[in-house]
């Protein structure tokens, strides 16, 4: 059996409701519109339910921790291939024991979701790393992203904690929404026909007359920090691969 | 804004990463009323195509200097461009990129001007001026003069996140060859009332939590390697000291990198980078691995083979400690298993509650198991037969060109 949900994740947990109580087994989940044509098994679309997804929720509260909730909506997000299928699995495996199965390494789910979880966690650290701001004509800090995974949800809190005293604007472009701090509150933001180059960078129209400046005053900075004694680029893209070198304003 | 400012820049920031302290970790600042704070972890903005990591804005406040030390690329007697920042350049800077998340906060240094408490002032002055004027949270990393009065320290300590003060030359007896100026007391008295002062806020903090911050991220200190001639013996003995005695939060390692003809330093070619990864492999031995300096670089063998790395250097004249029995041992032998980290280590302790742990479950845990398979033992894996050291030496011991910390 193919079950479709979507996309969110109360939808999925509303899935794994299902699949407990039709007692059918799954053979994939997918979000809607993302399974391709199946000629042979049987597709169930299932409709969110909050009621139910409280539910898987509160079991799986009484098997473990707050954390391990949280690492399954970071793997949820993650938006790898057969994630789905790891969340259920992971859960299957916290229900039918009675012990915290947290750290039960030997389990292909468990195993899989802190791999998952890791990899996230990179993600994370990265684009609270390589997030550079532009300050346009009306005074905001502002960044495009295009992250692997969606990050949007998890990297909000430590831009507003540290920029609390700033406009500021990070944007994935792939995913098109973004987050935006207004001094007072941050929310997430759609917006339509952004203006962008050939790079995914903010148009140089829209950017403050000394941003150009400070820009190369840090291309200046990076170029002199490098020593060249030193050079070993295969060191140097083991910690910034290829595909984040579009963000680096220094690259 | 002054055009001069793109020269000075590339001038202090040149002559100032000879300094290799990056760490933006250790301070967990929170951001009260302003901007920036620190999540204890560091960042690291950007990586040099040299590998290393750029997480603060590097530089000194002038590369005038008084002193003439002949390993030192600012010393009085070279022949190079003289420039110095203003106070409010070094605060803009740092302001602009900050808020643009280029960096974690700024690493100030500087030439010495008049003597080191005239230069430490000033210093302090741009650091007090971010926290003040400017609510400045994010990290700030200051240099202590070698020679600096305890009242400059002590205000120092007020802005700051970490302090340093560089041994650079490891022994005192050939700092004198290369810098006859220099004594080592005038690194030592500073170091030592840093970690006095930190210990005393820190059980002040405990009592009264209102107690302001001082360098709460510690202080560490730097020693070039192959400048001079001292022993990996001598230099680990020393950075094993400073841990303990002096409490210091890091000691770097810089691979001497040739700034002069001066004949009183080797002449290289290249910096003496796998001695200087070994040292920090070292390093990380006895800070993490719980490995004592003996057991690592033993008096018979002052330098460390630099062709295999120390944890499995000491396994190979240990091997009568293995097997290691995964399933039954400590943590701390686990630990010692080559190709077993801390983070593998961990999860091997915590599965081992529930299951019993099998060969693919240790490789799929992350261990490196070419190294590691000759070490342990696992259910449903027959005993290897034990080598010689020898010729354990011969399988193990592969061309390595790329230089990771845990190799």
């Amino acid at each position: 059996m193919i079950y479709t949900y979507d996309g969110t994740f109360e939808g999925l947990l509303t899935t794994i409701f299902k699949i407990y109580e039709c007692k059918q087994l799954p053979s994939d989940i997918f979000r809607n519109g993302k399974s391709g044509v199946m000629l042979f098994d049987e597709v169930c679309q299932v409709n969110t339910d909050t009621t139910l997804s409280d539910r898987v929720i509160k079991g799986l509260q009484k098997r473990i921790s707050p954390m391990g909730i949280r690492n399954l909506y970071k793997v949820y997000l993650s938006e790898v291939k057969g994630a789905e299928m790891t969340i259920y699995g992971y859960i299957k495996y916290a229900l039918e024991n009675h012990r915290n199965i947290e750290t039960d390494y030997t389990n292909e789910f468990v195993l899989h979701v802190k791999q998952l979880v890791k990899m996230i966690h990179r993600e994370v650290h990265r684009m609270h790393a390589f997030v550079r701001f532009k300050l346009t004509k009306d005074g905001i800090y502002a960044a495009t992203i295009v992250p692997d995974f969606d990050v949007i949800p998890l990297i909000g809190q430590h831009f507003r904690d540290r920029y609390a005293d700033q406009r500021w604007l990070i944007y994935d472009v792939k995913r098109n929404y973004g987050l935006y701090y207004d001094l007072k509150v941050m929310e997430m933001i759609t917006i339509d026909n952004l203006q962008l180059d050939e790079r995914k960078q903010f148009r140089e129209y829209i950017l403050d007359d000394e941003e150009l400046q400070f820009q190369n005053l840090w291309k200046t900075y990076f170029r002199s920090t490098n020593i060249k004694e030193r050079e070993n680029k295969k060191l140097h893209l083991q910690h910034v691969p290829k595909r984040y070198w579009k963000y680096l304003v220094e690259k | 804004m002054n055009l001069r400012i793109y020269d000075k820049l590339k001038i202090l920031a040149e002559a100032a990463k000879y300094d290799v302290s990056c760490a933006s970790s250790g301070s967990k600042r929170k951001n009260t009323n302003g901007f920036g704070n620190s999540n204890g972890m560091g960042i690291c903005h950007s990586y040099t195509e040299d590998g290393r990591c750029v997480s603060l804005l590097k530089i000194l406040l002038t590369n005038f200097c008084i002193y003439d030390c002949a390993y030192c690329v600012s010393r009085k007697s070279n022949d190079i461009e003289r420039v110095a920042f203003t106070v409010d350049e070094v605060v803009e800077l740092t302001v602009s990129f900050y808020r643009r998340n280029y960096i974690e906060g700024l690493f100030l240094s500087s030439g010495i001007f008049k003597n080191a408490d005239y230069t430490n002032e000033r210093l302090v002055r741009i650091a007090k001026k971010l926290r003040e004027e400017h609510n400045f949270n994010g990290y700030i990393h200051l240099k202590i003069i070698p020679g600096c009065s305890d009242e400059m320290i002590s205000d120092a300590g007020k802005y700051a996140d970490r302090l340093s003060v560089n041994l650079e030359i490891p022994t005192e007896k050939h700092l004198k060859k290369v810098a006859p100026e220099k004594n080592h007391s005038t690194v030592y008295k500073p170091m030592n009332f840093l970690a006095e002062k930190i210990s005393e806020v820190k059980e002040e903090r405990k009592r009264y939590r209102k107690t302001p911050l001082f360098a709460p991220a510690g202080q560490s200190t730097q020693m070039i390697v192959g400048a001079t001639a001292e022993t990996d013996l001598e230099i680990l003995r020393l950075s094993s000291d400073l841990y303990k005695k002096q409490r210091l939060k890091r000691v770097y390692y810089s691979g001497y990198i040739p700034v002069s003809d001066d004949e009183r330093l080797p002449a290289l070619k290249t910096p003496p980078l796998v001695r200087e990864n070994r040292l920090y492999q070292a390093d990380w031995l006895f800070r993490f691995y719980g490995f004592a300096t003996e057991e690592i670089i033993p008096d018979s063998q002052p330098f460390l083979d630099p062709d295999i790395d120390p944890k499995m250097s000491w396994a190979l004249r240990n091997l009568d400690l293995f097997p290691v029995d995964i399933n039954t041992a400590d943590y701390s032998m686990i630990l010692r298993v080559p190709g077993i980290g801390i983070k593998t280590a961990n999860m091997i302790i915590k599965a081992r509650k529930h299951s019993l742990i099998r060969f693919d479950d240790i490789r799929k845990m992350g261990a490196a198991m070419n190294r590691a398979k000759h070490f342990i033992q696992v259910p449903g894996r027959s005993l290897l037969p034990s080598y010689s050291t020898d010729k354990m030496r011969m399988l193990i011991t592969q061309p390595s060109n790329q230089m990771t910390l845990f190799s």
